[in-house]
């Protein structure tokens, strides 16, 4: 536990990074770089979450006893920081939607050039 | 070029893990992420101000909801828009060239239909079982959203794959005689639509834009109330939207655009 805590789980993070990031950039299949892509998005997505843990007896962003009387005295170390979900959980969305658009424009290119090679696609546009 | 890419990534993984000796421990609660910086009063840091005070202001208990749909709509207005344009995008790229025209221009070049797919019953029950839970599930999402873990975000990607079930299930060209194009893409701008002219009216009413608080002088609620309404009726239009998209997302990459086959 003590090296979770001492930001052993950064690293983690930073791996997931490094694979994504070599996987875009030396993969030469596009499908395979944006497989990369969203290994690099995941890693960030995890990052940012973390970054909302709280030690200690806190929980979920979600006050608790919401649904009878009135919440009074609310204390910021009981729950975690809601920031980061908020905009990781928009940041899911969008990335599931740039991932559809990323697809298509794929499924075009393979429907012009009969293949998913970057260095095949390249020669064929140079030959031509 | 892929060794240097190895290399990049390798040396970017090192620069990154020296970088993390300088993070605050996982899980500090006094982290500048959570609590500002040490040396300011802590009830100026903005986490802590929407954890102690957003449920007096909005009666909304889920922190997320209130700050995504409240404090930050804005930002969710244009994250909605990016949705929608990633729709917009798909169908240009896909649906125009490859669908819509190629059809106009050459009939005879259509590819051939496969072959039908076997019938399976027990396949197609299950989907005509579970289709409508999933629906009223998502409905629930969005609804109870202001309770517990939901919102429109979730609820839309849980209708828009209700109708994906059904589209894998049984066959893509029966879901579209259901849905067809012209009605979900409408609703892709319809959805951000709505969204904004909830904004445009809280400004015709006074308010500044998407200031909930305006609309009292229509529904005469108290202030919390009003907001926690607010909430409700915009993350309608994100879950109209994002339903949609997701939808859209599916047919059109599935069937490359062509609306004939699914998989």
């Amino acid at each position: 536990m003590s090296l979770i805590q001492s930001g052993f789980i950064y690293w983690f993070f930073v791996v997931l990074l490094m694979i994504g990031m070599y996987g875009a950039v030396g993969k030469d299949n596009l499908v395979k770089k944006l497989i990369g892509l969203s290994i690099f998005q995941t890693a960030i997505i995890l990052f940012y979450v973390s970054i909302g843990f709280k030690n200690g007896p806190a929980t979920i962003p979600i006050l608790q006893g919401g649904h009878g009387e009135p919440i009074k005295d609310i204390a910021a170390a009981s729950y975690f920081n809601p920031v980061p979900h908020v905009l990781m959980l928009t940041a899911i969305v969008v990335g599931v939607a740039t991932v559809g658009v990323a697809l298509a424009v794929i499924q075009r290119l393979y429907a012009e050039y009969g293949t998913l090679e970057e260095n095949e696609i390249l020669d064929k546009i140079a030959n031509s | 070029m892929k060794r240097l890419a190895l290399v990049m990534s390798i040396l970017l993984g090192l620069l990154l893990l020296k970088g993390t000796a300088d993070f605050p421990q996982f899980g500090d609660p006094n982290s500048p992420a959570s609590a500002g910086h040490p040396n300011s009063s802590e009830d100026s840091h903005v986490s802590v101000r929407y954890i102690t005070e957003a449920y007096g202001e909005t009666h909304v208990p889920n922190l997320v909801s209130a700050i995504l749909a409240d404090y930050r709509n804005f930002d969710t207005m244009f994250e909605t828009t990016v949705v929608f344009t990633a729709g917009t995008a798909i169908f240009l790229i896909l649906r125009l060239p490859l669908g819509v025209l190629a059809r106009r221009r050459s009939k005879a070049e259509m590819p051939r239909t496969l072959p039908p797919l076997a019938r399976d019953p027990i396949l197609e029950m299950a989907c005509r079982v579970l289709f409508p839970p999933i629906q009223l599930f998502g409905l629930y999402v969005l609804t109870h959203g202001h309770y517990s873990p939901g919102g429109g975000f979730q609820a839309g990607v849980i209708l828009g794959a209700s109708f994906i079930l059904l589209a894998i299930g049984f066959d893509l060209r029966g879901t579209l005689s259901r849905l067809p194009e012209s009605v979900y893409n409408p609703f892709t701008a319809l959805g951000v639509a709505f969204y904004i002219g909830i904004g445009l009216l809280c400004l015709v009413l006074g308010g500044n834009f998407l200031d909930y608080e305006a609309l009292r002088q229509v529904v005469p609620l108290s202030s919390q109330e009003i907001r926690s309404q607010g909430i409700l009726l915009v993350e309608c239009g994100v879950t109209v939207t994002v339903g949609s998209v997701i939808f859209a997302i599916y047919t059109n990459l599935v069937s490359r655009g062509l609306h004939r086959e699914g998989l």
